[in-house]
């Protein structure tokens, strides 16, 4: 969402709880343990944000998304039937529904190189901390970490991050294709315009969002 | 892309169907879910990363230790897991304000701050604070000095970022848990500073 622009104004709430509504905290659980149930994995969770009818990503608040992702990933591999989830509430709010049957569980087949996301890797980092750098305009039709407001644009690499899991890859089961990972510092102006705020932004890049600049 | 959320039963009835699905196959149960719930409205929290705070500012060989590696030096208390693989944090300083945001979903440091608060996920936030940072800062009640420099770090791979703010004036007689309760989850984050104790 970076950049965007129309949404407002921003206000704390101190006393804000952590779940707000009881069925929130539930969603919570029952997103994180769905990576594991469905087979996938925390890239293919981020990814199912982002397959969410755009009115169902902001209706529900972020405990919404997390509900109708772990929904998602269950149905992708099978664990439980589409539909099986709107029958079932509409049986509990008594409104009788057949339930679909149980479909066949079709859990995605991949390896992992290790838990977590950060990989040791053998290559040689290609970028080096003071190296002008651009952000590939890329236009990636599945998952990825680019986010589209630094695409094209010029920066400079301020520090080499652990390597990990390439997110575009991983969210597909296509194999984790584990690169360096750079903390990469842009100019409010060379985002924005020269009428920016004067302000720094750093944002990691993974090895591949990034070719050198002269 | 699914489906239009206005033809589906509301978001409580429909968590409350999925946890019944699950439990009937025997995927999860109700003291998992209550265990995982309370671990993260309990035991994880601000809390956490006040007590870091706290120790950088009283203690020279920890704050060294914490800027150079943070996942270490955290880890030191405990704080690990989840959402935590790889802590980087950022001191502010007198004429440098660091802020932090997840511009892509809403990725936080959990073992140092708990869940997200709601102004961390809206996408207002979201959007406007790597676009206009002193303008956003301004409207959570931070007004910078115009001399301050303002970097915003956009948390978009797997390193998490958390602030160690300024220590105020006038706290060098508190011990370090009367300094951890000074530490507001919104100064980890940098949309806020340190208000000196009264």
């Amino acid at each position: 969402m970076g950049g965007e622009q129309g949404w407002g104004s921003v206000g704390i709430d101190p006393n804000e709880k952590v779940f707000a509504e009881e069925w929130e905290g539930r969603a919570f659980a029952l997103g994180a343990m769905s990576g594991g149930l469905s087979g996938t994995n925390l890239d293919a969770f981020r990814h199912s944000l982002e397959r969410l009818h755009p009115l169902a990503y902001l209706q529900d608040g972020y405990y919404g998304r997390w509900l109708a992702c772990a929904e998602l990933l269950l149905v992708d591999s099978g664990i439980i039937a589409e539909g099986a989830v709107d029958a079932r509430a509409n049986n509990l709010l008594g409104n009788e529904t057949p339930e679909p049957a149980d479909p066949e569980v079709n859990k995605p087949q991949y390896e992992r190189g290790g838990g977590g996301s950060l990989r040791e890797i053998d290559d040689a980092p290609k970028f080096n901390v003071g190296d002008p750098i651009r952000a590939r305009d890329m236009h990636v039709l599945g998952h990825t970490r680019m986010p589209a407001y630094i695409r094209g644009r010029s920066g400079t690499v301020k520090a080499h991050r652990p390597a990990a899991v390439l997110p575009d890859s991983t969210a597909h089961f296509t194999g984790e294709d584990a690169q360096h990972v750079y903390t990469v510092t842009f100019d409010a102006t060379e985002l924005w315009g020269p009428e920016a705020e004067p302000a720094t932004l750093n944002i990691d890049l993974f090895e591949s969002y990034m070719e050198p600049r002269s | 892309m699914t489906a239009m959320p206005d033809a589906r039963p509301p978001a409580p009835i429909r968590t409350e169907a999925l946890e019944a699905l699950l439990t009937e196959r025997g995927l999860v149960n109700a003291d998992a879910i209550n265990g995982l719930i309370n671990r993260f409205v309990n035991d994880v929290g601000p809390m956490n990363g006040a007590k870091v705070v706290a120790r950088a500012w009283t203690d020279p060989d920890y704050k060294e230790r914490l800027l150079t590696d943070g996942t270490a030096a955290v880890g030191e208390f405990g704080f690990s897991g989840p959402q935590g693989e790889h802590i980087v944090v950022v001191e502010n300083q007198e004429d440098m304000h660091n802020v932090v945001v997840c511009t892509l979903c809403s990725c936080y440091p959990w073992p140092l701050l708990g869940l997200p608060p709601d102004w961390y996920k809206d996408p207002a936030y979201r959007s406007r604070i790597v676009r206009e940072p002193r303008t956003v800062l301004n409207e959570m009640g931070l007004a910078l000095d115009d001399s301050v420099d303002i970097t915003v770090w956009d948390s978009s791979a797997e390193n998490r970022y958390f602030i160690l703010p300024q220590r105020p004036a006038g706290t060098e007689e508190l011990s370090e848990d009367e300094l951890a309760a000074l530490v507001t989850r919104e100064a980890m984050v940098g949309v806020a500073q340190v208000g000196a104790p009264g």
